[in-house]
């Protein structure tokens, strides 16, 4: 779980969609921490096992917090949130990434 | 269109600034890239929109960067936001990509500068969703302003110590440190101890982050052995050995950290000669003591070309871009060694207490070679049994792995794998490491799309160098 700093301003909020789930987050965030703030950890699933996997590094290397934002593949941790923004996980079985 | 520089800096953090500052102050054109928003690197990352709360709780070192950023962003360097580099050839053209565009520039001469991420800590269990890094964890202050309630923090090394007291700062104490350090390293360390003492500022801040983390009642298990993570779908809790007894803490996160290990993938990419540092337990590109590398095109600066730390880094990036301003012809041998006198002799300074941390904080066998049932390529789920089973069936080399299975094929290109795929080889064929080698990496370093490579319209040269 996690909280914001205190002293941090929470007040001028962004919102921007998950699937159909309203995710509050505010300026300056990646859409990977707005995610882990609302306490979603699970970003996508292993085109191997299927099983669930998060965002790891939060520095771009991992590639393990790949979403679809308007229809293309991006790094989550490398995103800043925006208001309206439409998140999708990316459909079971793939890597989500074309190579 | 694109555009000819004197100087290409890769890297935005204390090593890139200080190259670029430097050579713009020669009178030198350099356009510095970098994929972050802002410039700072790993150690200053977002401090120029941190809140001043925000910086209180990280503390002097890291708003020591605002100065830093400050002084390139006066110094007529072009800083390049967002620009995620994602091919660099012999000739000095580098290829990146701005918000879905690709564009590509050339320099005369280019600085290295690219950082280091931090090592693979393949464990029981460190692929599920709630198990990051420590470094996430701090990325998430200095970026997003948000903290974990109740995280444990597993490994060894400064910064999970750093982290440990920053989230106390932050009111977001860990739950516990499990700490992989045993009294053997401690004991192996301390031949180096003398030498570390001219590096006696550093040691204070260490003591202190202990002392910090024992005022604030954070409970450390040292020594930890068999650390597995429990849970699956979600992170339940950390299991492992400790003082003989085995041991379960509840927690939905988890942060690993087991060293930095310099970034290798573009200067593995343009073919430059590496070599392998036993003490770092990782792989770094050769370079003289002025940053050049083996290609005269090149230098590299900062934790990329070995670690360390903040500061060694910045001194390296200036004396990177005085052999960068002496190779293309700006300044002359004689005056470049004069400058670079001075600062390699402070480099010494900065760097005499990395034997101590490198032999105090190694990462334990156990995850540089882990255990057979354990993942260690996230991407393609590969296993550490996996590589033992190719290298049984005559696998000598990471390159031929991809022959027998997947690992290093998925979108991370081994950036996590590698040293792990090359540790074990090592280990299962008898070879040395530079012999086993590392995965051969090529463009595009990170995945791009159809669309962006075909938005790169074909270069006709706009001549920016002075
Ligand atoms: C996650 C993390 C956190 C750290 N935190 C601290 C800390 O708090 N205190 C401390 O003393 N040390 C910290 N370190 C250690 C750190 O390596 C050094 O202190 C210092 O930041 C090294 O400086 P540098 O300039 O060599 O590299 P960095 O500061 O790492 O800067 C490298 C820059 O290159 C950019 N880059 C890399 N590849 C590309 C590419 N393909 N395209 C575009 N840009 C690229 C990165 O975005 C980054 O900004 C941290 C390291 C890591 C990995
Ligand atoms: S979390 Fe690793 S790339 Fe985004």
């Amino acid at each position: 779980m996690f909280k914001f700093i205190d002293g941090e301003d929470t007040q001028t909020s962004i919102s921007f969609l998950l699937e159909d789930q309203k995710i509050e987050a505010t300026e300056g965030m990646s859409v990977a921490a707005a995610l882990l703030a609302n306490g979603i950890t699970t970003f996508r699933q292993s085109a191997v096992s299927n099983e669930g996997r998060g965002p790891f590094c939060l520095m771009g290397t991992c590639y393990e917090c790949v979403v679809l934002i308007d229809g293309v593949h991006v790094q989550a941790c490398m995103t800043q949130v925006r208001a309206g923004l439409s998140v999708d996980r990316i459909p079971t079985a793939t890597t989500g990434i074309e190579e | 269109m694109s555009d000819l520089f004197d100087i290409i800096v890769i890297g935005a953090g204390p090593a890139g600034m200080s190259a670029a500052t430097e050579a713009s102050r020669h009178g030198a054109s350099v356009c510095m890239l970098d994929e972050q928003q802002t410039a700072g690197g790993q150690i200053y990352r977002n401090v120029v929109h941190s809140p001043a709360a925000r910086s209180r709780i990280l503390g002097a070192d890291y708003r020591a960067g605002l100065l830093m950023t400050q002084n390139t962003n006066e110094s007529g360097v072009v800083h390049r936001t967002r620009a995620t580099v994602w091919k660099v050839d012999k000739d000095g053209s580098v290829a990146f990509t701005v918000d879905g565009q690709a564009e590509q520039i050339r320099g005369r001469h280019v600085i290295l500068a690219n950082g280091a991420m931090e090592r693979s800590v393949p464990i029981p269990g460190w692929t599920s969703p709630g198990v990051m890094t420590v470094g996430a964890a701090q990325i998430l202050m200095k970026s997003s302003g948000i903290v974990p309630v109740g995280a444990v923090l597993v490994g060894v090394g400064p910064l999970l110590y750093l982290v440990a007291t920053q989230l106390v700062a932050a009111g977001a104490p860990p739950k516990a440190l499990i700490e992989t350090q045993t009294k053997s390293d401690l004991i192996a360390a301390m031949p180096h101890f003398l030498p570390a003492l001219k590096g006696w500022k550093q040691l204070a801040k260490g003591m202190q982050m202990i002392a910090a983390l024992r005022w604030a009642g954070v409970p450390r298990f040292k020594g930890a052995t068999e650390i597995e993570i429990t849970g699956g779908a979600s992170v339940e809790g950390v299991r492992f050995r400790a003082q003989g007894r085995e041991k379960t803490i509840h927690t939905t996160t988890v942060f690993l950290h087991q060293g930095v290990v310099p970034n290798t993938q573009i200067t593995r990419s343009i073919g430059l000669d590496h070599e392998y540092n036993t003490a770092q337990h990782s792989f770094a590109p050769i370079t003289d003591d002025c940053g050049q590398s083996s290609n005269s095109v090149f230098s590299i600066a900062g934790d990329g070309a070995g670690i360390g730390g903040a500061k060694d880094a910045a001194l390296s990036g200036k004396i990177s871009a005085l052999n960068a301003l002496r190779q293309i012809g700006k300044i002359t041998q004689s005056t470049c060694d004069g400058m670079a006198k001075p600062l390699l002799k402070r480099r010494r300074a900065e760097l005499a207490i990395r034997p101590f941390l490198d032999a105090a904080y190694p990462p334990p066998a156990s995850v540089l070679r882990p255990a057979d049932d354990t993942i260690i390529c996230r991407c393609e789920d590969v296993r550490a049994g996996d590589i033992r089973r190719y290298a049984a069936l005559g696998c000598r080399g990471p390159n031929q792995t991809k022959a027998f299975g997947r690992s290093g094929m998925g979108p991370c290109q081994g950036r996590y794998c590698g040293l792990t795929v090359t540790e074990i080889l090592v280990e299962e064929t008898g070879q040395r490491h530079e012999k086993v080698g590392s995965y051969r990496i090529r463009a595009p370093l990170k995945p791009i799309t159809l669309k962006e490579l075909a938005s790169l319209a074909l270069p006709q040269e706009t001549d920016k160098s002075k």
